[in-house]
């Protein structure tokens, strides 16, 4: 990795690293650096899914060993110079190390099987010559030049990947079906439109690796007879749009895309197209309305777009993470995929742990592992103090899970089966202190706020559905609104044209499949046990704790915390309005809710 | 025409002035549908979507009206009204909603006067909330302009919004 006998430095330059100050880390590093007096020269790559860590910089010797630092900031940038130039470890800061796969978060990266993220935080994305030289583009050349198209979705076909996106449908199967579509121009469409609260592979990949989604989609092109391909992005990504710019215009330099590609006479372009704010565009159908300039909204199938698509010409689409599978599936071949996974679902699955998990990050594990593997062996467990309530999965379309579903294997049809879904990849973790009825009717808030309003159930049974979820949590539910909510799931279910409208329902199925007894929590002894629904809560002051500081008193704005100057504050019940302000400033966590 | 016209005058295109969007009009003008593209720079160049850059948008463009007006209240994206100097955006992803991201719009409003999708009388701050901007291990985020703020707590918002106060009249206590 290094060379010239220099030591490397390589900063985890993604979105999230930005967002946890790497931009000041950056600065002081070529500051220092500038300097001349280190041996050291600095690059960057994306994330490398240690978000808990950010910012992170991997430092590598010239004897080739490699460190990964984390918790960085400006401030400790010489500090960290100086033990590199001096050979020492700083033990504190090692997130992991390349001679010892346990240490420090060793567990989270050595129980994962990276083929998606295999150069994610590993080179320079803004480098096409960094992808190259790991074998980029070869996988391209090898199809275009030694393949047949459809010798090429055998091969895909072979390895059994299911789409990423979260329907799962075979690609293989799907890229056969627009190969044998008839038309004079064809289109492939990569969908990057990752409108999923909590989940950010798509970005994480498109910023960390571009050019493996680009060669993804050079050879999916081909299989299909496609000679212009679109990405739609979302605009929410600038620095994933900023480093496709970047990335296409290398591959148009080096003649991997425009006329005639790697000496053949193929011809093949990508456009972006940024998409503008609207979940349901994540829809294919839909997706294809907003490229071309409407309002996105979902229209019946068939036609399947492999038939009429883009223009009305046959069109594939497929998720990013999908496409960046390709390339290592041509160059190691189907098999070898399909030799990890279950039965029904091969490869590997790319998850973003959120919420309550310790180590919330990027993670690609192999298809068969159970969630719990995931979440506890790769992610950690859950965060000091609190117990594993729920995990949930798949987004606003997904569902809750309870502790005992975690034997669940990652799998779609075993998922499938528990009334969630495997969806794009989010995983996020509730703990003790979550209330599964307010996650339901935050879900339910958000489909309803997306429902583009074409079908009446979708449109007006998730505003029906999530008025009921309101009422529970505001203390006024009743025993036959559980009924109610069935009901209109059922039809919610079976009346809507899309996805969106037809998995919407799947939050609040699941927690009243599993967390029922915090349904009547609510609706019976009016309590919210996680301590979360505001009119089902009081706000208390454990007076043996508080120093009487005043900062609740300070921040309260509507003057309910009283008390003399030292002594324990007490919280007026009938002014308080329950926001919780008191309980986050709180220095001694001396307020509490129940 | 006075000097001590409004700031926004500089970092935004008047709606009255229709130069910049024959600019876009013609950046667009081979291509097939690109009216999202076109909002989205038209945006980029006035703040937001005026009617007056609609309606020209649409004769320069060759869409009815009513397409340009669909289109531009489908997407979230889109805005039709003015937005302050700085736009705060607080995420409620799945993450950031688990973290409590509920007591930092609250604290936001306590602070501003002004709750989601409005923008404070003196058109300091817009507060807008979004869905997911995918950092989620820093959960709760607020973005301010392109500043991300993660792992925040009510109490130290007061704190980050002084810094784009500015010159440092207007900042409370």
């Amino acid at each position: 990795m290094s060379g010239n006998g220099k030591t490397k430095l390589v900063l985890g330059y993604g979105t999230c690293g930005i967002a946890a100050g790497a931009a000041a880390v950056k600065e002081a590093l070529e500051n220092e650096l500038a300097t001349g007096e280190h041996d050291a020269y600095l690059d960057i790559a994306g994330c490398m899914g240690v978000c808990f860590r950010e910012p992170v910089v991997e430092v590598t010797g010239p004897d080739g060993l490699a460190i990964v630092y984390g918790d960085l900031t400006a401030k400790r940038v010489p500090q960290l110079l100086e033990a590199v130039a001096a050979g020492e470890v700083i033990e504190d800061w090692v997130v992991l190390r390349s001679d010892d796969s346990e240490a420090a978060e060793g567990d989270f990266l050595s129980n994962q099987h990276r083929i998606v993220l295999r150069n994610c935080g590993n080179i320079n994305p803004e480098s096409i010559e960094e992808y190259i030289s790991t074998g980029g583009y070869e996988a391209a050349r090898k199809a275009l030049t030694s393949m047949s198209p459809e010798d090429t979705i055998d091969e895909v076909g072979k390895s059994g990947i299911r789409g990423r996106g979260g329907a799962g449908f075979p690609t293989g199967t799907k890229w056969g079906f627009a190969r044998k579509a008839r038309g004079d121009q064809k289109y492939l469409v990569c969908n990057a439109d990752e409108g999923d609260p909590g989940a950010f592979m798509d970005r994480s990949v498109l910023e960390g690796d571009p050019h493996a989604v680009i060669e993804g989609m050079i050879i999916a092109g081909y299989a299909i007879g496609a000679t212009q391909a679109y990405i739609y992005c979302r605009a929410e990504y600038p620095l994933a749009l900023t480093r496709l710019d970047i990335a296409l215009a290398a591959c148009r330099e080096w003649g991997y895309l425009g006329k005639g590609i790697f000496g053949t006479d193929w011809d093949f372009d990508i456009k972006i197209k940024k998409g503008a704010g609207a979940f349901v565009c994540g829809e294919e159908t839909a997706l294809i309305a907003s490229i071309e300039g409407k309002r996105g909204m979902p229209r019946p199938r068939p036609p399947f777009p492999a038939n009429e698509g883009l223009w009305g010409k046959p069109t594939n689409i497929n998720n990013v993470e999908t496409l960046a599978a390709i390339p290592w599936i041509i160059a190691n071949g189907g098999d070898r995929y399909a030799s990890v996974g279950t039965e029904k679902s091969k490869g590997t699955k790319v998850f973003c742990l959120a919420g309550k998990v310790r180590r919330s990050g990027l993670a690609e594990v192999p298809m068969g592992y159970t969630l719990r593997q995931v979440i506890f062996d790769v992610g950690g467990g859950v965060q000091a103090g609190k117990k594993f309530k729920a995990v949930q999965m798949g987004g606003p379309s997904g569902g809750c899970l309870p502790a005992s579903l975690l034997d669940t294997l990652v799998d779609y049809d075993a998922i499938t089966a528990t009334g969630a879904i495997m969806g794009s990849g989010g995983m996020i973790v509730a703990d003790s202190s979550t209330c599964m009825v307010d996650l339901a009717r935050y879900f339910l808030s958000f489909t309803q706020e997306e429902s583009c309003g074409k079908c009446v159930p979708c449109r007006i049974g998730t505003k029906r559905m999530l008025e009921i979820l309101a009422r529970i949590c505001g203390g006024e539910g009743e025993q036959e609104d559980l009924e109610s909510l069935d009901v209109l799931a059922a039809d919610i279910k079976a009346g809507s044209l899309c996805a969106l409208g037809g998995t919407a329902p799947n939050p609040v199925l699941t927690t009243m499949k599993y967390f029922r007894n915090e349904y009547e929590d609510h609706i019976l002894a009016k309590k919210c046990t996680a301590g979360v629904c505001p009119a089902l809560i009081t706000l208390r002051i454990k007076e043996d704790i508080c120093t009487g500081c005043g900062a609740c008193a300070k921040i309260c704005p509507v003057e309910a915390i009283s008390g003399e100057k030292k002594e324990p504050h007490s919280i007026d019940a009938d002014t308080c309005i329950r926001c919780k302000l008191c309980l986050s400033r709180c220095p001694e966590d001396a307020i509490y809710a129940e | 025409m006075n000097d001590a016209g409004c700031e926004c005058s500089k970092r935004f295109a008047d709606p009255d002035n229709l130069a910049p969007l024959e600019v876009i009009l013609e950046r667009y003008s081979e291509e097939k549908g690109a009216l999202i593209p076109l909002l989205q720079d038209a945006q980029e160049a006035y703040g937001y979507l005026d009617e007056k850059v609609m309606r020209a948008l649409a004769k320069g463009a060759g869409y009815q009206l009513s397409q340009v007006y669909g289109v531009a209240t489908f997407y979230t994206q889109f805005r039709l009204e003015p937005i302050g100097e700085h736009l705060i955006r607080v995420c409620h992803g799945t993450a950031c909603h688990v973290a409590g991201a509920e007591l930092i719009s609250e604290e936001i409003s306590n602070l501003l006067g002004v709750r989601n999708g409005q923008t404070t009388p003196d058109m300091k701050f817009t507060v807008e909330s979004v869905m997911c901007v995918g950092a989620c291990s820093l959960s709760p985020i607020m973005i301010v302009d392109s500043d991300t703020h993660g792992k925040l707590k009510p109490a130290n918002i007061r704190k980050v919004l002084k810094k784009y106060r500015g010159d440092g009249g207007e900042t409370e206590e």
